[in-house]
């Protein structure tokens, strides 16, 4: 099974009535059990496209599929930038959203739940309410959430961006922990480099006017343990060969 | 040469200033005593303003022989489910025509058009519709419920967060899962301020529709005895009313509590 994304191009009315190109000639394919990373600087369109394959907003063109998939209705799990837990749910119902929509019966919703609540390390918490949890403790939630409807493509945009330094350090070896386990197809939007060659098997690097794919670096390292010791120097390598694939266009952003 | 020491003090302290309790109760009970006093000694007329003790005196009196009762039931009866059809209608509405932008289009409009009507005013056409009776009443109660609820209620569906209808949608739901699990949720905060406002107003249109066209009812009672002067009967009645406005607050105000615990 692949996610295939085919020559995805949107354009957008500004507010002058001008047409704007966000994104163009799109394509890539995102393979089993793949941690794909989209980098790029503020306004290449990165959100739009995660917004795309998740199936919250039509392209102008081209299109989005899964290949080789025998359910009729792959299921999708999206963390959001805005964590978008709901304020009436405890962490519990939260997570267990997905799986009651499903019609999935309680005893399994408790099962199903538990184990992934227990996985994010919210356990204690699983009768609070998102207004009692950190921010970090909230995106765990919303991690719990999107693990827990077992999705065919998990998507991510910019989960840590709101937390702290620390606590998003602490949160990418978490999830790199919990993705060993669970190996879900994964699309991943950042504007983090660090973070994009620390979590990614394959790194796409998108331009800004229009969004394009720049280039597309494999990260040929191991998927655990990459701050160590021995591959600090090719991680920074590659996050300094991205970097300057994206500093013309970042600097291009900041003055706009 | 010695070190000059300047502490420094918290200069805002008087922003988390705390008051004793009882302070609440001082001026309420400061009135009363006056207003005893002022009566006791003759100042003015008990026809005219009747000493608290009395008007508690004669309420007592008119607990035990069952008028209170009577136009009590008559009141309550009126306004419970006037209010009732009124909120329900309106949180339906407001949440169609919030959400559905087709349903906006079609009746934001009617709705602003009949709001600043002054409901009262349609009273005598109520009536020559439905007749003198209880019909009539409801009817303005509920009508009188219903527009602040529905414009509470489409303001506080467009108030909620687009992301967490994303998120829904995300996870499976369908359109009528996002308005029951997402919309309405989302929008109680504001629902609950619309039916705290609407709360006065049924009281308001309950008193003003008895005293036009009721037999009983406090509302009837009320201006029953202004008619015939007999002030401290009049008094009780404003005080059944206040006592009536009060509950109904905390009674919401319990409600929302128990309903809205996730709130910030």
């Amino acid at each position: 099974m692949s996610i295939v994304i085919e020559n995805v191009e949107k354009t957008f009315i500004d507010s002058k009535k001008k047409e704007v190109t966000a994104l163009k000639d799109i394509n890539f394919t995102i393979e089993e059990e793949e941690f794909v990373v989209l980098v790029g600087p503020s306004g290449c369109g990165k959100s739009t496209l995660l917004n795309i394959v998740g199936g919250l907003l039509s392209p102008t063109s081209g299109s989005v599929y899964f290949e080789g998939i025998k359910e009729s209705n792959p299921n999708l799990g999206i963390v959001f930038q805005e964590i978008a837990l709901f304020p009436w749910r405890t962490v519990f119902e939260n997570v267990v959203y997905g799986l009651q929509e499903r019609g999935v019966s309680k005893k399994q919703q408790q099962e199903i739940g538990n184990h992934y609540i227990d996985m994010v390390g919210l356990t204690d918490f699983k009768d609070a309410y998102p207004k009692q949890l950190s921010g970090g403790m909230k995106q765990r939630a919303g991690i719990a959430r999107a693990l827990a409807v077992e999705p065919d493509l998990l998507l991510m945009d910019e989960p840590f961006s709101a937390l702290d330094a620390q606590t998003r350090t602490l949160m990418q070896e978490e999830l790199l922990t919990i993705w060993n386990r669970t190996k879900l197809s994964t699309l991943y939007v950042t504007h983090n480099i660090e973070e994009a060659v620390y979590l990614a098997d394959r790194v796409i690097v998108l331009s800004r006017h229009p969004g394009q794919i720049k280039e597309i670096i494999n990260i040929d390292l191991p998927k655990t343990g990459r701050n160590d010791e021995k591959y600090r120097e090719q991680s920074s390598k590659y996050a300094d060969e991205i970097w300057q694939l994206i500093r013309h266009d970042a600097e291009a952003a900041l003055k706009e | 040469m010695e070190k000059q020491k300047q502490v420094i003090t918290n200069r805002v302290a008087f922003l988390d200033k705390k008051v004793p309790f009882y302070t609440s109760f001082l001026g309420i009970a400061g009135i009363l005593v006056l207003w005893e006093i002022v009566s006791r000694i003759g100042i003015v007329s008990p026809l005219f303003l009747p000493a608290p003790s009395n008007i508690v005196i004669t309420g007592w009196e008119m607990l035990v022989s069952g008028e209170i009762y009577g136009n009590l039931t008559a009141s309550l009866y009126r306004i419970v489910l006037g209010y009732a059809i009124g909120a329900a209608c309106g949180i339906l509405i407001g949440l169609i025509i919030g959400f559905f932008r087709t349903a906006d289009a079609i009746g934001t409009p009617i709705v602003y058009a009949i709001y600043p009507i002054p409901k009262i005013a349609l009273l005598p056409l109520f009536i020559l519709w439905l007749g003198i009776g209880e019909l009539s009443k409801v009817t303005i109660i509920a009508l009188g419920v219903f527009f602040p609820v529905v414009i509470n209620t489409f303001s506080g569906v467009k108030s909620v967060d687009p992301m967490l209808v994303k998120a829904a949608v995300t996870f499976g739901s369908n359109r009528i899962n996002v308005i029951r699990k997402v919309i309405l949720p989302g929008a109680l905060p504001m629902i609950f301020a619309g039916l705290k406002l609407a709360a006065g107003t049924s009281l308001l249109l309950l008193v003003s529709a008895e005293m036009i066209a009721a037999q009983e009812g406090i509302g009837s009672m009320v201006l029953h005895y202004g008619n015939l002067m007999i002030t401290s009967k009049l008094m009780v009645g404003v005080l059944i009313l206040s006592l009536l406005g009060l509950i109904f607050n905390r009674a919401l105000r319990w409600l929302e509590n128990k309903l809205i615990p996730w709130k910030e």
